[in-house]
């Protein structure tokens, strides 16, 4: 065993890196809850963001457009589950397992020829000389765009959440619908707007994975994520702090294993390789153990159809 | 402006149609989809639906029939007992692997003992422990201690997929086996076999189970006071309650059973078409089960038929795979389309569909 | 004189199967309290909601303040100045006052300068409010003070008020009362919704009456007196039920200092509740909705069990007990909630007279349903009870809620109860049905069985209670003899005006 070649500084910079499509996708559903939706679809939604985002980098050469069009594509399948659900009333948990199915077997189809090649260089940002600062340097001003752009999502919600009048509307829906209509507010409008917001997020996130932390296309790759993000969700009782701590602490213990793997412990490599889901139910296990706490915060209408009779 | 209009009572009609429909509209946009990969739509939902069965190779497809049905009926059973009471176990994948490898383990520990009256018993009530064990974790989580039982279930897939690598690598690995990953092949072992009961039927004891587990669950659902309990549960709780239902006791129940079964079909799948456990040991059947419980509208009969027809794409698929190119991910695709499809025609069945009239605010 | 504020002609609303509103018309001058005075499904609910703009009329026209108005939206009928009290509060329990305020205002102030002004405003009219506190953890009385508020902060010119007296005691009453005649006072028409004649009688200046979508008549309702209301209302002579005197028997059912921790986030705590019931009378419980009526029943039906010797039935502790173990030894109940509690919404009616009743009709043999059973108690309940419904395979839901509340409690009727406990028998439902719901509980009780009759309706109670206790805040009062128990003697029963002792507190400790 060979603990000295995992560095501290290193490992926190790669689960920021590893962290970050997770955080990605938990915003995104945690928009998608609060307005009283839930989208059991984040997986089908970040694969097939994993894979549009793949082919328009690959051909164009902008990993910028890939990222925009893993939005687009993740989007588009975040729609599908909007008109079924909102417009068509079906059942949200099936819909969403539908949506995940769909999604990988989609993305699988699209990445059949984009198997095995690198994609176009993400560069990370670097600011002048701070990034060569110890120790700061490398956590804080040397990582990928994306990395900023999640990190100001986690401010941007909670300030949106909190002091928007929008946020209070979509608040207000999440919680009862049947009130938010009589006072004349587009339950429909608030919700589709939601989850499209949702599927973009998704379609980031799994973008990150398939264009700078693997960085190449294979069917499945996002393996659970998007329900890791969605038990962060309800890990963090729907507030956005607490969805960046979930996700670091995911992201943390994913990179702390493959580093212990590296380091040839003398542990199954399958036993290191499953615990960061084991931990992600031993941390559900905790937060929900405590009921009254776990439900305050949970959006009243979550999961449930709504139809203005008259 | 087209407008939902609620129905005072579900529409029968409806209920039953729209699996058809669905199956209908997917087949027009699977075409579509299957054009734009740039095979002819025609040929290949002909591949896909009518060679399997009254093809020139019919006689080889349609043993595969049973065989892809039997595990999907059989897990869609147990599933749909749960996803009628609300209680959403989209696990089943891997409560399939852990009754396999659960099985499979008694199995290999009796090699080369020669007494399958024995061993071949013990190894079906071994995959059933394994497959209810893995269920009963997100049971006793969500009932101790309030933890979302879809989120664990599922997360426990990953798990289970960990284990049956560390299997075929590690503890099950087939000693003569010159190093390859994957158990020795418990159908080439008498004791342990699941055979083909009629040859060139695809029938084996898997699909008799499913065939009685259909049974059953016809009459729990129809005749007996826990499908009762169980329909109330899934349709309004408080209901249920009031009826003397005890909540904990029937998740409990819901997620045991279908751990049970889903353990069992990876048993007879095991030792049976699959023979060993390998790494890829798992195709999907338990996440498949989930459309297959829907498209039969959550009811026995229904699953009987959707799993045929799902077992169906399966083998067309790997028809069209083999004869048009078409990639095997395509069915994947397809079969989702059909989920969908089906979800949104059931709108119909409870509600109308009015033309015209009031705008909605 | 200026034209009316509000004139209605003509209007027109049909949904499939019934006609809501049918050639619907009249007005409401400035400054006028207007009572639009209907029985339960009248049409009312849909006639203010055509005039909050949440539903389009199909035929028909509106003026206000003299000019056609069609709102597309309630946005657009309070910035025309109309403001509405939700019968059904329109409020979010997880939001704060402020927050549920400024969600019924168009251009709502920043959040400091709201909670400022909702102080304010809440002081001026008696009212007090916290802007901080959470919607879930107050009583109806103040949520119904965050309603009023957030109309009164755009100042309306038309106040519509949907049955706003069913969630407060006597005393609120008269404080609301005061608050809406200063509002008058200063120009404000109010349209004023209720099926309460007394109330109309001392409020209103003018009123509409409405009987199955259409006008029947309109007069000023402080000349007329509440009989002569109620027959226009009705359309019949109304035949009130008739308790008979009989001999009192033993103690059925005995609750000994019962506490129950609240359920969920915003539920109600049970406290040191104790009562007794004997066969042959019935127990009237009165209380404000929210009190913990539907925690008591829960407690009662074994929903939620609690301490075996907490409960006696006959004197043999049953706390632990199930719902089904009760049933069989003869305490059945009938929760408030017709569609999803009591009943399933999409099953049958056979199934659902299976729901409760397989336990004492032996419609259960080593686990399998009898069903030809259960379709015989369903048609023997629907005729009986003259439950209006094609037949018992028919869904639930599409009963209407009279129909349906007949059905339900004929349901635990005819299984021949010791003990029946009823959780707002004739809520929301017309005068017919609920007079024959309230003989069948009087001819239970003359039966020999105890009856215990928990309601928000306190009229309901004094006709048909042997005693009267009132639930306030999770606590029972001790039981009365509900003969000779005046209104006033009730109200303080109910906890009288609840807020009204803050407000004091409030203007001394804010100077």
């Amino acid at each position: 065993m060979d603990f000295g070649s995992i560095n501290p500084v290193l490992l926190i910079a790669a689960l920021m890196l590893a962290s970050t499509p997770i955080l990605l996708a938990a915003l995104g559903e945690l928009i998608v809850e609060k307005s009283g939706v839930l989208n059991l679809g984040v997986e089908g939604m970040m694969i097939v963001g994993a894979i549009s985002g793949f082919i328009v980098a690959v051909e164009t050469g902008s990993p910028a457009l890939g990222f925009v069009a893993a939005a687009i594509g993740a989007t588009i399948m975040a729609l599908i589950f909007g008109v079924l659900t909102q417009l068509l009333l079906s059942n949200q948990v099936a819909t969403g397992l539908g949506l995940t199915l769909f999604g990988l077997g989609v993305s699988a189809l699209m990445g059949q020829s984009y198997v095995g090649i690198r994609p176009p260089a993400s560069p990370r940002l670097t600011f002048f000389g701070l990034s060569e600062v110890p120790v700061i340097g490398p956590i804080a001003f040397n990582q990928h765009a994306m990395v900023y752009v999640s990190l100001a999502l986690v401010v941007a919600i909670w300030w949106y959440l909190k002091r928007t009048r929008s946020g209070l509307i979509l608040r207000a829906v999440g919680e009862s619908h049947d009130a938010a209509h009589a006072l004349g507010y587009s339950v429909l409008k608030t919700r589709f707007a939601a989850i499209a917001f949702g599927g973009a997020c998704a379609g980031l996130g799994g973008a990150f994975l398939s264009l700078v932390i693997v960085p190449q296309w294979t069917e499945g790759m996002t393996a659970g994520r998007g329900w890791i993000a969605l038990a962060i969700v309800v890990f963090a009782s729907w507030r956005p702090w607490r969805v960046l701590l979930g996700a670091y602490l995911f992201g943390g213990v994913t990179v702390l294993q493959l580093n212990l793997q590296a380091a040839g412990i003398a542990i199954p490599v399958e036993l290191l390789s499953m615990s960061p889901y084991l931990i992600t139910i031993l941390v559900l296990v905790l937060i929900s153990s405590d009921k009254r706490r776990a439900a305050a915060n949970a959006p009243a209408s979550l999961g449930r159809s709504f139809h203005a009779s008259a | 402006m087209i407008r939902l209009e609620k129905r005072p009572t579900p529409s029968r009609g409806w209920a039953w149609a729209t699996p058809i429909v669905a199956v209908l509209a997917t087949m027009v946009a699977g075409g579509l989809l299957f054009g734009a990969l740039g095979s002819n739509p025609f040929e290949a939902i002909r591949t896909i639906f009518w060679d399997p069965i009254f093809g020139e190779f019919a006689f080889y497809y349609r043993g595969q029939l049973l065989v892809k049905a039997g595990p999907l009926i059989l897990i869609a059973i147990g599933l749909s007992l749960g996803f009628r009471a609300g209680i959403w176990n989209i696990g089943a994948e891997g409560q399939y692997i852990m009754g396999a490898i659960f099985g499979a383990a008694v199995g290999l520990a009796f090699y080369p003992m020669e007494a399958r009256w024995l061993i071949f018993p013990l190894m079906v009530i071994a995959g059933v422990v394994g497959g209810y064990l893995w269920a009963m974790i997100p049971g006793i989580l969500r009932t101790r201690f309030n933890t979302n039982e879809i989120l664990v279930s599922l997360l426990l897939v990953y798990v289970a997929e960990q284990i049956l690598a560390w299997m075929a690598l590690g503890p099950l690995r087939n000693p003569d086996g010159a190093g390859f990953p994957g158990s020795r092949n418990l159908g080439q072992y008498a004791s342990s076999a699941n055979k083909e009961l009629i040859a060139g039927w695809g029938m084996h004891w898997g699909v008799v189970a499913a065939f009685i587990a259909v049974i059953f669950a016809y009459i729990l659902l129809s005749r007996h006071i826990l499908g009762l309990n169980i329909r109330l549960a899934g349709e309004a709780p408080r209901a249920a309650r009031f009826a003397g239902v005890n909540p904990e006791r029937l998740v409990l129940l819901c997620l045991g059973i279908s751990g049970a079964l889903a353990g069992l079909a990876g048993l007879f799948e095991v030792a049976g078409p699959a023979g060993q456990i390998s790494i890829d040991f798992n195709v999907g059947y338990g996440f498949t089960a989930i459309i297959v419980a829907f498209l039969g509208r959550l009811h026995p009969i229904g699953i009987l038929l959707a799993g045929l027809l799902m077992a169906l794409t399966y083998i067309g698929g790997e028809a069209a795979q083999a004869s048009l190119g078409l990639p095997a991910s395509a069915i994947q695709a397809f079969q989702g389309m059909l989920l969908f499809f089906l979800l949104a025609f059931d709108v119909l069945t409870n509600f109308k569909l009015r033309i015209g009239g009031e705008a909605r605010a | 004189m200026s034209a009316p504020l509000l004139e209605l002609r003509g209007l027109r609303k049909a949904y499939p199967g019934v006609v809501a509103n049918d050639d619907v018309g009249f007005t409401v001058g400035r400054g006028e309290v207007h009572a639009l005075l209907g029985e339960n499904g009248a049409g009312k609910s849909t006639l203010v909601k055509m005039v909050y703009g949440l539903v389009r009329p199909d035929a028909g026209e509106m003026r206000f303040g003299g000019e056609s108005y069609t709102p597309g939206s309630p946005h657009e009928a309070r910035q025309t100045g109309i403001a509405m009290v939700f019968q059904h509060f329109s409020l979010f329990e997880a939001l704060d006052v402020a927050e549920n305020v400024a969600l019924g205002m168009e251009n709502p102030p920043p959040m400091r300068e709201l909670a400022a002004r909702i102080r304010e405003v809440s002081e001026t009219y008696g009212l007090p409010l916290d802007p901080a506190r959470l919607v879930g953890d107050l009583s109806a009385g103040e949520r119904q003070r965050v309603e009023i508020i957030r109309c009164l902060l755009q100042d309306p010119k038309l106040l519509i008020m949907d049955e706003p007296t069913s969630v407060l005691t006597p005393q609120e009453v008269d404080i609301l009362f005061e608050t809406l005649r200063k509002l008058q006072a200063e120009g404000t028409s109010i349209l004023y919704i209720s099926h309460k004649l007394e109330e109309i009688r001392t409020l209103c200046d003018g009123a509409t009456i409405l009987r199955l979508g259409k006008v029947v008549g309109s007069c000023d309702p402080r000349e007329k007196s509440a009989r002569e209301l109620a027959e226009m209302m009705v359309g019949s002579e109304l035949n009130p039920p008739a308790p008979q005197a009989h001999d009192l028997g033993e103690v059925m059912l005995e609750v000994n200092a019962l506490t129950v921790p609240p359920a969920s986030a915003f539920g109600t705590e049970l406290r040191d509740i104790s009562l007794q019931v004997r066969a042959g009378e019935v127990l009237g419980i009165g209380g404000v909705a929210g009190n913990g009526q539907d925690e008591l029943l829960a407690v009662l039906s074994g929903e939620v069990p609690v301490e075996n010797d907490k409960l006696r039935f006959k004197g043999e502790p049953i706390g632990a007990t199930g719902p089904n173990p009760r049933r069989a030894k003869g305490l059945l109940t009938a929760p408030e909630e017709r569609l999803g509690h009591a009943a399933a919404p999409d099953m049958s009616l056979i199934e659902n007279a299976a729901l409760s009743g397989w336990v004492r009709m032996g419609m259960v043999k080593s686990g399998f349903i009898n069903w030809s059973k259960a379709r015989a108690h369903a048609e023997h309940v629907i005729k009986d009870f003259d439950v209006r419904t094609p037949g018992p395979g028919n869904a639930a839901r599409a009963l209407s809620g009279g129909n349906l509340q007949k059905f339900v409690i004929g349901r635990e009727i005819l299984q021949k109860p010791e003990v029946l406990v009823v959780n707002q028998p004739t809520w929301g439902v017309d005068a017919s049905a609920a007079a024959a719901i309230r003989q069948a509980l009087l001819d239970l009780a003359a039966e020999g069985a105890a009856v215990i009759a928990i309601s928000q309706d306190l009229d309901e109670l004094m006709e048909i209670s042997t005693r009267f206790a009132a639930l306030n805040e999770g606590r029972l009062s001790a039981p009365r003899d509900a003969a000779g128990l005046t209104i006033d003697e009730i109200g303080l029963m109910l906890g009288g005006a609840h807020g009204m002792e803050v407000a004091h507190i409030h203007e001394e400790a804010a100077p």
